[in-house]
C-alpha cells in the first residue's frame, strides 16, 4: 500500500492492536491490519505488540520474517505482482517477467526510482487457466503480454 | 426487465468482466432498455470468460468471450459470440456437477437463490440427526480429502467426534497454493454458502461450535465475497448461537494467510492461525486430537467441505455411486496452463488423463504437441503422453508414480524445458521450506546447484540428483520436502533428453 500513507501514531497503533485482542490467535490479524493502514509493519509497533500479546521480541521478529507478505518498509505506491508458478510458465510467464524486470532495470522486490511501483513475484493467483497472470494492488489481470504489462506499468506511473 | 449475468469470478474479472458489466449498463441505458445485471460465479469455462448470459424466453443464453464493444450484440441477443443456451454447451452437458451445481447459476450472495437451488436442505437434514449419524453419512459417501492427501473425511470426523474437550474447531483450509488449481477460489467466489453450510454440518457432526477459514491473501476477491457471505449467513440465522433454529451454535471467522505456501500444510496452517511461524508440527499428535490451540480440530479442504451439503441433500449413496475404485464421487478437475479450453470440469473419478487434456481441454493453446502434464500441483509428477491412459483417481495415479493432489492439471507443449521445470521445483521448495528439516531446507538448495551442474554438462551430477531426491523423500517431515522429488524425478526419468542435450551442447 502507498508510501504516502500517514505516519503511524502511537494511538493508531494501539487502537489497531486493541481491536484484535479478543480474537483467538490475534497476531496475524494485527500484522495485516497494521500493514493495511501503514503499508508496512512500523518498528514503532513492535514494543506494543510484544506487551499486548506477552510474546518475546524474537518471537515477533520470527513471525514477521517468516511470511512473505509482511514488510518492514513501505513498498512503492503500487505493487505489481507477476505469477511465476508452473501454469503461467507454461504460457510464457518467465519471458514476461524477465522483460518487465529488464525494462524497469529492477530485480524482484525492487522499486522504481520514482517510488511508483514495486515488482514482486507471486506463486499462483488462481488464474492458471488464463495466464500469464498478474495483480496490480488488488486488481487481477489475465493473459498478460508485454504490451499489456507496459500499459499497466504506465497507468501505475512507473 | 431483461436479466443479464456477468461473472464476478476473479478469472472473469482478470479478463475484463467488470468493464463488460459497465458497458452493458451504459448501452442498456442509451437504448432505454431496463436490465438487471447479476454478478454470478463462473461456469468454469475460463476460455470463454467473460461469459455473459442473457435470459431469452426463460433460458439463459451465453455470449463469450465478451468485450465491452459487444454490449449492443449482447442486448440484441445475437452476434458472432452468441453461444446458444449455456446448459446445452458440450462442456456443461458432459459434467456431473454436484459440488459446483450452483456455481455460475445463482447470485453467490443471495441466500434466497441458494435455498431455491437445493441449499440448506442438507443442513436441515443434518440438524435432525445425531452427531454420529452425521459422521456415518460422510463415511458412507466415501468422501476423501480433496486437499491432497485423500484421507477419508468421515474417519477424520469420527476422531474429532469421539474426543472430549471444552472446545472443538472446524478449520477450512483455503490456502490453495498449488499452481494449476483454482477450485477453492471459484466455489468461494461463486457459491460461498455451500462452504458455510458444509462447515456448519461438520460442526454439528463433531460437536464444534467455532469455525475458521484460512484463506490465502493472494485471493482478495474471494476474501471479500466470503466475508460478505458470512455476514449474510449470520443475519439469516444460518450461523450464530442458534443455527436454523436448532438450538445449537456454530459461527465462522475468516482469517487471511500471509503468503507462505507451506501454510497449506495443515499443522503449519494451525500454527499460523495461532499467530506463530508457519512451521510444520510433527504428527502425532493428530490435529484431530490436538489441533488449533491444542484442541480437537477438523481440518478440511474447501472442496471437501463444500461437497458435504450435496451429500446430505441427495444422500450419501447417491454420491458414492459415482467414481472409480476407492475414489468415490466427483473430482473437480482444474485444467490449466498451455491448454486450448482451460477451466473447471467436475466429473466422476475415472476419466483418463488423455480425455481430460485432449478431449475436454482440446490440447494445447499453442497448437503444438502436448509434452507433459503436471498433475497435482508443484509437488506432483510430470506425466508424459505415454502415461495418458491413466485414469484420474487416487490409487490409479499413485500406481503410475503420480498423485492427484488438488486435481490441477497443468499442460505444457513441446517447447517446455523439463530440466528448467525440475530446477524450478527445487527452487520453489528452497524458497517455501519452513526450515524444520535439513533434507528439505538444505537439500533443495543443493538440488538447484546440482541441476545447474547437469545443465552445464556434468553428467555425473545426475546420480547425485537422484541420491539427493532419495534423501529428501526419506528424511522430510512433510510433503513439501518429501514430494518435491516427484516433479524432479519424473522430469528426469521421462524426459532424459532435456537433461542430456545440455551435456552434448557443452561437449
Ligand atoms: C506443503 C503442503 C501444502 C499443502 N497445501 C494445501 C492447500 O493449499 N490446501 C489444502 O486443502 N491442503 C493442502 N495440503 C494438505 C493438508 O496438509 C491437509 O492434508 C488437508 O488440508 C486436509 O484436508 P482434506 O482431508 O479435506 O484434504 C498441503 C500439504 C502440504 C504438505
Ligand atoms: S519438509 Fe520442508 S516444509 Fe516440510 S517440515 Fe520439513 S523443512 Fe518444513
Ligand atoms: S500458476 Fe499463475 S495464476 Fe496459477
Amino acid at each position: 500500500m502507498p508510501s504516502s500513507a500517514p505516519a503511524p501514531s502511537d494511538q493508531d497503533i494501539q487502537a489497531i492492536i486493541s481491536d484484535h485482542l479478543g480474537l483467538e490467535g490475534p497476531l496475524l490479524p494485527i500484522l495485516h491490519a497494521l500493514q493495511h493502514s501503514f503499508g508496512h509493519i512500523p518498528a514503532a509497533a513492535h514494543e506494543p505488540i510484544i506487551k499486548a500479546l506477552n510474546i518475546s521480541r524474537a518471537e515477533l521478529h520470527g513471525v514477521i520474517s517468516f511470511y512473505h507478505d509482511f514488510r518492514d518498509n513501505p513498498a512503492g505506491r503500487h505493487v505489481v505482482k507477476i505469477c511465476r508458478a508452473e501454469a503461467c510458465q507454461a504460457v510464457g510467464a518467465d519471458a514476461l517477467a524477465q522483460a518487465t524486470l529488464d525494462k524497469l532495470g529492477l530485480d524482484w522486490h525492487g522499486t522504481t526510482a520514482n517510488g511508483a511501483v514495486t515488482i514482486e513475484p507471486v506463486y499462483c493467483l488462481g488464474l492458471c487457466a488464463c495466464g500469464p497472470a498478474a495483480m496490480v494492488d488488488d486488481r487481477v489481470i489475465g493473459r498478460v503480454d508485454e504490451a499489456r504489462m507496459q500499459r499497466l506499468l504506465q497507468e501505475a506511473g512507473a | 426487465m431483461m436479466k443479464i449475468w456477468v461473472p464476478l469470478d476473479s478469472a472473469a474479472k482478470a479478463l475484463g468482466a467488470d468493464e463488460v458489466a459497465y458497458a452493458l449498463a451504459a448501452a442498456a441505458n442509451a437504448r432505454g432498455i431496463k436490465v438487471q445485471i447479476i454478478r454470478n460465479g463462473s461456469r468454469g469455462m475460463v476460455w470463454l470468460e467473460p461469459l455473459v448470459e442473457v435470459e431469452i424466453n426463460g433460458i439463459r443464453h451465453g455470449f463469450g468471450p465478451a468485450a465491452p464493444d459487444d454490449a449492443d450484440d449482447i442486448l440484441s441477443g445475437s452476434g458472432a459470440k452468441a453461444l446458444g443456451p449455456v446448459e446445452d454447451l458440450d462442456w456443461m452437458r458432459r459434467q456431473t456437477r454436484l459440488t459446483f451445481a450452483r456455481c455460475g447459476v445463482i447470485d453467490p450472495l443471495s441466500l434466497d437463490e441458494y435455498q431455491a437451488n437445493g441449499g440448506l436442505v442438507g443442513l436441515r437434514r443434518a440438524i435432525a440427526m445425531t452427531g454420529q449419524q452425521v459422521v456415518d453419512e460422510v463415511k458412507t459417501s466415501g468422501l476423501r480429502g480433496r486437499g491432497g492427501a485423500g484421507f477419508p473425511t468421515g474417519i477424520k470426523w469420527q476422531t474429532v467426534h469421539d474426543a472430549t474437550a471444552p472446545q472443538k474447531y472446524v478449520v477450512c483450509n483455503a490456502d490453495e497454493g498449488d499452481s494449476g488449481t483454482f477450485a477453492d477460489r471459484m466455489i468461494i467466489e461463486g457459491d460461498p454458502f455451500s462452504l458455510i453450510e458444509g462447515m456448519a454440518i461438520a460442526g454439528l457432526g463433531v460437536g464444534a461450535t467455532r469455525g475458521y477459514v484460512y484463506l490465502r491473501s493472494e485471493y482478495p476477491d474471494a476474501i471479500r465475497v466470503l466475508q460478505q457471505a458470512v455476514r449474510i449467513a449470520r443475519n439469516g440465522g444460518l450461523l450464530g448461537p442458534d443455527v436454523l433454529g436448532s438450538g445449537r451454535a456454530f459461527d465462522i471467522e475468516v482469517r487471511v494467510g500471509a503468503g507462505a505456501y507451506v501454510c497449506g500444510e495443515e499443522t503449519s496452517l494451525l500454527n499460523s492461525l495461532e499467530g506463530k511461524r508457519g512451521v510444520v508440527r510433527a504428527k502425532p499428535p493428530l490435529p484431530a486430537l490436538e489441533g488449533f490451540l491444542g484442541r480437537p480440530t477438523v481440518v478440511n479442504n474447501v472442496i471437501s467441505l463444500a461437497t458435504v451439503p450435496v451429500i446430505f441433500e441427495k444422500g450419501a449413496q447417491h454420491y458414492a455411486d459415482f467414481g472409480l475404485g476407492r475414489s468415490r464421487g466427483t473430482v473437480t478437475l482444474q485444467i490449466a496452463g498451455n491448454v486450448a479450453r482451460g477451466g473447471l470440469f467436475e466429473t466422476a473419478f475415472g476419466m483418463t488423463l488423455d480425455q481430460a487434456v485432449n478431449d475436454i481441454g482440446g490440447g494445447t493453446a499453442s497448437g503444438r504437441p502436448v509434452k507433459a502434464v503436471q498433475v497435482g500441483g508443484p509437488l506432483g509428477a510430470y506425466m508424459p503422453v505415454a502415461k495418458f491412459d491413466t485414469p484420474l483417481g487416487y490409487e490409479e495415479l499413485d500406481s503410475q508414480g503420480g498423485l492427484i493432489g488438488h486435481a490441477g492439471l497443468v499442460v505444457f507443449d513441446d517447447t517446455a524445458d523439463m530440466l528448467g521445470m525440475a530446477r524450478f521445483a527445487m527452487e520453489f521448495c528452497a524458497v517455501e521450506s519452513c526450515g524444520k528439516c535439513t533434507p528439505c531446507r538444505i537439500g533443495a538448495v543443493r538440488g538447484v546447484e546440482t541441476i545447474d551442474r547437469i545443465a552445464a554438462g556434468d553428467g555425473n551430477a545426475i546420480g547425485l540428483l537422484t541420491d539427493l531426491c532419495d534423501t529428501m523423500r526419506d528424511g522430510s517431515l512433510c510433503a513439501l520436502g518429501g514430494f518435491t522429488p516427484y516433479p524432479v524425478m519424473s522430469a528426469l526419468t521421462h524426459f532424459p533428453d532435456d537433461f542430456a542435450r545440455r551435456k552434448e551442447a557443452a561437449e
